[in-house]
């Protein structure tokens, strides 16, 4: 349960940057280890490839660049609040870090499907 | 209608109560007791808690002084949020008929209501939050203009009341006890802008230290609990700017 003082908008962006952080850490290197196929196993990494080409996966992939994104807008957005002048604009900031990962993650499932 | 006496005039509706849950116990061990409370005109939390402790249970300890948000010592935690109780309205807070109201957290309890404030003041100290005079009375008073970059930011950031708020609101004090927290920080960046002082070196090293300004994670929840609208977050955030220059030249 998110405990009463956590309940604001930048908290959440917080959390959201800490998670995506996070999982981003865990999906990295699963993602060398694919990438990787192409110079050890290059028959396993065709499969894989087809094998990922199923609804469940593109989902996931939605997901995965959308933690990518807001991870890299959310860092952008902290980058600016501690190295320039404090703008009070603090949650626009914010929702626009989310809503532009959305619409880079939405851009990038229009392509694939 | 309240009368002379503080006691509801003699009206046909009945009176409308609330249900008040008080943290009682000490640093061992402790729970919530239930008060019932008539709702007043204009009541704030603190006025709450004063009726419980005058009418209900003389044995209710909690601290207050000035009543009028001047002195920072009615701080408690109010349906889980940090709040100075003697401007918070009751019916601004209370949620269906209830109010919960705890000691604030991040501070080891005394009784009841009532937490030891001393870490959280020894860390002013740590932060080197005291003023050190270049000059002596002899000297000619130094000038600062209202308008310098420096005299605003220290401006925006010195109307604190030390009433604990945004230090009982922040996680990372909960995560890392030993962090100074945003009010330290905050009195020191006030400082760190003045430039009459003379111990800007030994305070930017303690606030690049491991307890100092790094540790903050921008969340804001001292600045969104700050009843006098402080903005602790963009004080860290200059002081971060500061240490990071005082790094790359090799000061700190
Ligand atoms: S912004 Fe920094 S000081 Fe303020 S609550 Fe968050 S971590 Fe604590
Ligand atoms: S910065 Fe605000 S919340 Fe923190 S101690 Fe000062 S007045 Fe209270
Ligand atoms: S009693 Fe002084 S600030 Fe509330």
């Amino acid at each position: 349960m998110i405990r009463p003082h956590r309940n604001h908008p930048l908290w959440f962006a917080f959390i959201v940057h800490r998670l995506s952080g996070l999982a981003l850490v865990i999906f990295l290197p699963m993602h060398f280890y694919v990438l990787g196929m192409a110079l050890t196993n290059v028959d396993q990494l065709d499969s894989f490839l087809q094998w990922s080409n199923n609804p469940v996966s593109k989902a996931a992939e939605f997901g995965l660049v959308f933690l990518l994104a807001v991870h890299l807008f959310g860092g952008l957005r902290l980058l600016v609040l501690e190295n320039f002048d404090w703008r009070d604009w603090q949650k626009s900031l914010a929702a626009a870090s989310a809503g532009l990962a959305f619409v880079v993650a939405g851009g990038f499932l229009l392509n694939v499907v | 209608m309240v009368g002379a006496n503080n006691k509801p005039e003699e009206t046909d509706q009945p009176e409308v109560m609330i249900e008040v849950s008080v943290w009682r116990g000490d640093a061992e061990a402790g729970g919530f007791r239930t008060y019932h409370v008539p709702s007043r005109q204009s009541q704030t939390v603190l006025d709450i808690v004063t009726y419980i402790q005058r009418n209900l249970d003389p044995e209710l300890t909690y601290r207050f002084a000035c009543r009028v948000g001047m002195c920072g010592s009615c701080g408690m935690t109010v349906n889980g949020k940090p709040r100075w109780t003697c401007r918070t309205h009751a019916s601004q807070v209370i949620s269906n008929g209830k109010l919960t109201i705890e000691p604030l957290r991040n501070m080891t309890k005394v009784k009841d209501l009532a937490v030891d404030m001393t870490p959280f003041f020894d860390k002013w100290v740590e932060a080197k939050g005291a003023f050190v005079p270049t000059k002596t009375r002899h000297d000619e008073i130094e000038a600062i203009k209202p308008d310098s970059k420096e005299r605003r930011a220290a401006d925006a950031a010195v109307e604190c009341i030390n009433c604990g708020v945004c230090y009982s609101a922040c996680d990372v004090v909960a995560w890392k006890p030993d962090y100074l927290g945003p009010a330290a920080i905050n009195r020191s960046w006030t400082l760190v802008n003045d430039p009459r002082d003379g111990a800007q070196a030994e305070r930017l090293k303690v606030l690049a230290s491991d307890a100092g300004c790094s540790n903050c994670h921008s969340h804001q929840s001292c600045a969104t609990y700050c009843p006098n609208l402080l903005n602790p977050t963009r004080s860290i955030a200059g002081v971060k700017r500061r240490v990071m220059v005082a790094a790359l030249k090799g000061e700190v």
